[in-house]
């Protein structure tokens, strides 16, 4: 699945410019602590979280994940933002909280 | 140059976590017994006990460095110390308009009391003083810096509540007076994580008893005991250095 389908089934916010919404989502990782992100996700992961600060961009392009989600409303700092749009992997947003966005990126996962 | 004796980090009982025992008085005595020069007040998002301590260490020769440790957004720990106590009022403000609203709950966290010199309660925190406020890691250090404090973010390497363990790794942006490293690491800790290689590493005691005072010491090669001294000597400027 790619991201562009993600967010067209789950309707999520893109923050970011078009750029990578073709990147290949392989798996998830729903994490607040950037260090276990770091140590435990996977490439190609949708990684779920509330951080908003630029080191989960850093984060995300050191394990080429394929896409952030931001819970709850949250947008990421501007500084955030445009780092995601130079390394081509999106910001999505979403209202729901984490438990909510997780179960539902669990199940399409899940079908393929 | 003199050579002075100091633990930046120690809480006292306005903490939660902190004894019931670790009051100004007890702390002021403990410190003199160590013989410590240099103290850092450092409860969690409160500053509330370090005037009395000033005034108490002032009478032993003990300089007081009045600040909070603050949970910042990202629940990474910071030392924020502020030059006088002016400022420690606005720092005090800040923490009381920011602090998150949840209330403490005796039972589950402990007390959180302001006593006198007579160890009688004069104030009780009510807001838990151990959740976040609602300003980031930057936003923190920016307030701190614009009325000239010093910050520190706190035990950055431990696995809860740091800088490395809430982002990852030190932000290269992010503008630090000196960093505290985890007490029960060893110095190859420094090769393994980027940061600015003039920077003043230091460890505390993060005391919450009174025997946890001075367990760990930074010995200040300054001129005299004062705030702009310690400073200099944080960021290595004329000649002052910590050891």
């Amino acid at each position: 699945m790619t991201v562009r389908e993600l967010v067209e089934k789950l309707g999520l916010h893109v923050f970011s410019d078009q750029s990578g919404l073709e990147n290949e989502i392989k798996s998830g990782y729903t994490s607040d602590l950037l260090s276990d992100v770091m140590g435990h996700s996977n490439q190609g992961a949708v990684w779920i979280t509330l951080q908003t600060h630029k080191n989960i961009m850093a984060i995300a392009s050191l394990k080429d994940h394929a896409a952030i989600i931001l819970v709850k409303g949250l947008k990421p700092d501007d500084d955030t933002l445009a780092t995601s749009n130079e390394e081509k992997i999106p910001i999505l947003g979403t209202d729901l909280q984490t438990f909510e966005i997780t179960g539902k990126v669990y199940q399409l996962i899940n079908k393929q | 140059m003199p050579v002075f004796s100091a633990d930046l980090h120690i809480h006292t009982v306005l903490s939660p976590c902190g004894d019931l025992d670790m009051s100004p008085v007890n702390i002021v005595k403990r410190a003199k017994e160590l013989q410590l020069d240099i103290i850092g007040i450092t409860d969690h998002n409160s500053t509330r006990h370090c005037p009395l301590i000033q005034q108490l260490a002032a009478k032993e020769g003990i300089f007081v460095l009045c600040g909070a440790e603050v949970t910042t957004l990202e629940e990474a720990h910071c030392l924020c110390f502020m030059p006088d106590l002016e400022r420690l009022d606005k720092l005090q403000s800040y923490l009381d308009l920011y602090l998150m609203d949840f209330m403490n709950d005796v039972n589950k966290f402990g007390y959180q009391v302001q006593v006198d010199e007579e160890e009688t309660i004069v104030y009780e925190e009510p807001k838990l003083l151990i959740q976040s406020i609602n300003r980031n890691i930057n936003q923190v250090e920016e307030f701190t810096h614009s009325l000239g404090g010093l910050f520190i973010p706190a035990h950055i390497n431990r696995p809860a509540f740091s800088l490395i363990s809430q982002l990852g790794f030190i932000p290269d942006d992010l503008n630090y007076d000196a960093l505290e490293i985890y007490r029960m690491t060893d110095e190859n800790f420094c090769n393994t994580y980027n940061y600015r290689k003039d920077t003043t590493l230091i460890r505390n005691s993060d005391a919450h008893q009174l025997n946890r005072i001075g367990a760990e010491r930074n010995f200040f090669n300054i001129e005299e005991l004062n705030f702009q001294e310690i400073k200099l000597a944080l960021l290595k400027q004329q000649g002052r250095f910590v050891k």
